[in-house]
């Protein structure tokens, strides 16, 4: 890893205020990630991936807030940073693709058109080059036959090809990083592999970071560089890929394994994780996996919560690791 | 005895609006499912599956074919009054989305009554309350969740719901369509448990959808693979997976990743795009075009389901149990000699 990572996340918390009390979504969340690396972020629903990507891109709904932590992307502090940075960065140097492409994409605007104004909104081109490089971008997420794609509707189009124009269009700039949030939940397997593939080949060639936010660990084990493992609004396992999958260090990472169907294996092998990702209303204990964890025991409920790094680039948050 | 539901040549064929043609939804499908059968359905988006779901429970008309349900051609009998046929109670189905399929203002209770109202025997009416508290504890939900409405239940507890109100008649068939894709991996081994333990217990049968092949390995006995509106592969379900004789299969398990990072394998990829549904040409494989092993037979000569070594094990491909890389010609080993379909 390089000395200076692209963009890194210190200490990030965020609270949303609801009708029911606040809700501590995340809770001192650190991560960084090198120019060109790709990291998965894992967890169960409501374990704070997707609001962290939110949180990062200043997209984040007026009942949230941030309340400590930072996220500096080339120098720049993007919690603090005015809203007219932050239109200038994300798009060019940031961007995401989300999860249901066909949802994301504007319904009545052919995408061509849609990739068009990002490269008016973003890129320094002529307008009369711009037609040009839509194509070419749409030829390079393997889109068949882009002239005639051009002017299709998003509906005319099938869930893996609106995602390979949700991708054409975050690529459009070449940004930096791209934040992709569960990119392929909802496809088929194959198209799955493609849209992986794409992803994959567009970091190699254009030196691309990539976050890839998904609750499917098998995802990520084949393509990531690394993986940050949360549960309930904390990062409780981070680890290169293959350490992390051959020796999970925290409970729930093992567990999470554990729950994963691999090839070969028989239902017995399938263990569930007990309980629920607890309520984060109010006041928390200091681990938030303490009530489904096996190991839990008094020394869990003395604050802080640890952070150990128990080998180079593996850092794990339990006070009773394996 | 005979199988629990026997699909025989069924078809089904959907008008295109504003011309003749046709789209080939599902086409000349044939295969059995036994009593206290699991079967696994998979196949790609598109390529008929919901269609196929959709005749076998009845809620569409086939074209053509026999739909036998415990010895009685249901494929006949009009979707409008199949309603009031005694196998509707019997032929049961949990959907994808659990969310999605709950009566937003029914309670757990009235979603797990509901059935047991329109269908149930005077005996089940009388004692509703009874008996949907009991089928709450056999899928696990806990009681004093029954009054509770979808939005105030979990992933899980839905699914749990979901389940709970297909099997209150005591089905002897249940369709499971993608019945964990919209759960968490943690909760999606809870919902596994579930109905492997139930179908040990009541004695069903299940029609299980997925395009998981790892889950679908995990629960069934038998599986079917389906392309385009046709089934490529059949067979054992460890057969099929150890030892796929169709490329489709083969790519499409090349396709599942692995939760291993050390486990990185060659990946088939799919070129292209899949052929048009609409009148495909009755002498062309439906993979050509898409498959790495297609040569100029496959498209004179449409494969048809073919038995290999193994029982029960069949593949639709010219070259499907051939030995070693299906190269030019390695088909001629098994001479072609049906004709095309």
């Amino acid at each position: 890893m390089s000395a200076v990572p692209l963009l890194s996340v210190e200490d990030l918390s965020v609270e949303f205020r609801t009708r029911h009390g606040v809700v501590r979504a995340l809770e001192r969340v650190g991560f960084s990630i090198a120019r060109g690396e790709t990291v998965g972020i894992v967890g169960e629903s409501g374990s704070g991936k997707s609001v962290t990507a939110f949180t990062v891109l200043g997209l984040l709904p007026p009942a949230g807030r941030v309340t400590s932590g930072r996220a500096v992307f080339g120098g720049l502090d993007l919690l603090t940073a005015s809203a007219g940075q932050l239109l200038e960065y994300r798009g060019r140097e940031l961007s995401m693709i989300f999860q249901s492409p066909r949802t994301a994409l504007n319904p009545i605007r052919p995408v061509g058109k849609q990739i068009a104004d990002v490269l008016e909104r973003h890129a320094n081109l002529p307008r009369a080059r711009r037609r040009d490089r839509v194509l070419e971008l749409l030829a390079r997420v393997q889109i068949p036959d882009p002239e005639r794609r051009y002017h299709a509707y998003p509906f005319e189009l099938s869930g893996g090809m609106c995602q390979r124009v949700m991708i054409a269009l975050a690529v459009a700039c070449s940004p930096a990083l791209l934040i992709a949030d569960e990119p392929t939940t909802g496809l088929d397997v194959t198209t799955q592999a493609g849209i992986l593939d794409l992803l994959g080949d567009l970091s190699r060639t254009a030196g691309m970071a990539t976050i890839m936010i998904t609750h499917d660990l098998a995802v990520v084990a084949e393509r990531c560089d690394r993986i940050v493992v949360m549960h309930a609004g904390h990062v409780v396992e981070q680890a290169p890929a293959r350490t992390l999958f051959a020796r999970p260090r925290h409970p729930y990472t093992a567990r999470l394994l554990a729950s994963t169907p691999r090839a070969g294996a028989k239902l017995a092998d399938l263990t569930p994780i007990p309980g629920a990702v607890p309520d984060l209303r109010g006041e928390t204990t200091p681990c938030r996996y303490r009530t489904r964890c096996e190991r839990a025991a008094a020394v869990c409920d003395r604050p802080p919560l640890p952070r150990e790094v128990v080998a180079p680039g593996h850092v794990v948050a339990c006070a009773r690791p394996l | 005895m005979s199988a629990l539901l026997d699909v025989r040549a069924l078809t089904k064929r959907f008008p295109v609006r504003g011309s003749e043609r046709r789209v080939h939804a599902v086409d000349d499908v044939s295969f059995t499912i036994e009593r206290g059968e699991s079967v696994g359905l998979v196949g790609e988006s598109g390529c008929g599956k919901s269609t196929l779901v959709r005749l076998v429970t009845r809620l569409l008309d086939p074209s053509d074919g026999r739909i036998v349900f415990a010895g009685r051609d249901v494929g006949v009998i009009p979707p409008a009054q199949f309603t009031h046929a005694p196998e509707r109670r019997l032929i049961q189905m949990v959907f994808q989305d659990p969310a999605d399929s709950l009566n937003p203002r029914f309670t757990a209770f009235d979603t797990i009554a509901e059935p047991l109202r329109r269908l149930g025997t005077p005996a089940q009416r009388a004692a509703l309350a009874d008996h949907v508290a009991e089928l709450a504890d056999l899928v696990g939900l806990p009681r004093e969740l029954l009054g509770r409405f979808p939005h105030q239940l979990s992933g899980g507890q839905q699914q749990r719901v979901g389940i709970a109100r297909a099997i209150a008649l005591r089905p002897r068939l249940l369709v499971l369509d993608e019945p964990t894709s919209a759960l968490d991996v943690s909760v999606q081994a809870t919902i596994l448990h579930l109905l492997a333990e139930l179908r040990d217990r009541l004695g069903m049968s299940y029609l299980f959808v997925s395009h998981d092949l790892n889950l679908v390995r995990l629960l069934t006995d038998r599986v079917l693979v389906m392309y385009l509106g046709k089934i490529v592969e059949s067979g054992r379900s460890e057969e099929v997976f150890d030892r796929p004789a169709h490329p489709y299969t083969r790519a499409l398990m090349s396709a599942v990743p692995a939760p291993d990072p050390a486990a990185r394998r060659a990946r088939i990829a799919l070129v292209g795009e899949p052929r048009s549904p609409i009148d495909p040409p009755p002498t062309v494989c439906r993979f050509h075009g898409r498959c790495p092993d297609g040569v100029e037979r496959c498209t004179r000569e449409m494969p048809v389901l073919r038995p290999g070594p193994a029982a029960d094990h069949l593949a639709a491909c010219h070259f499907g149990f051939a030995v070693g890389a299906p190269a030019q010609g390695s088909g001629a080993r098994r001479s072609g000699g049906e004709p095309a379909a």
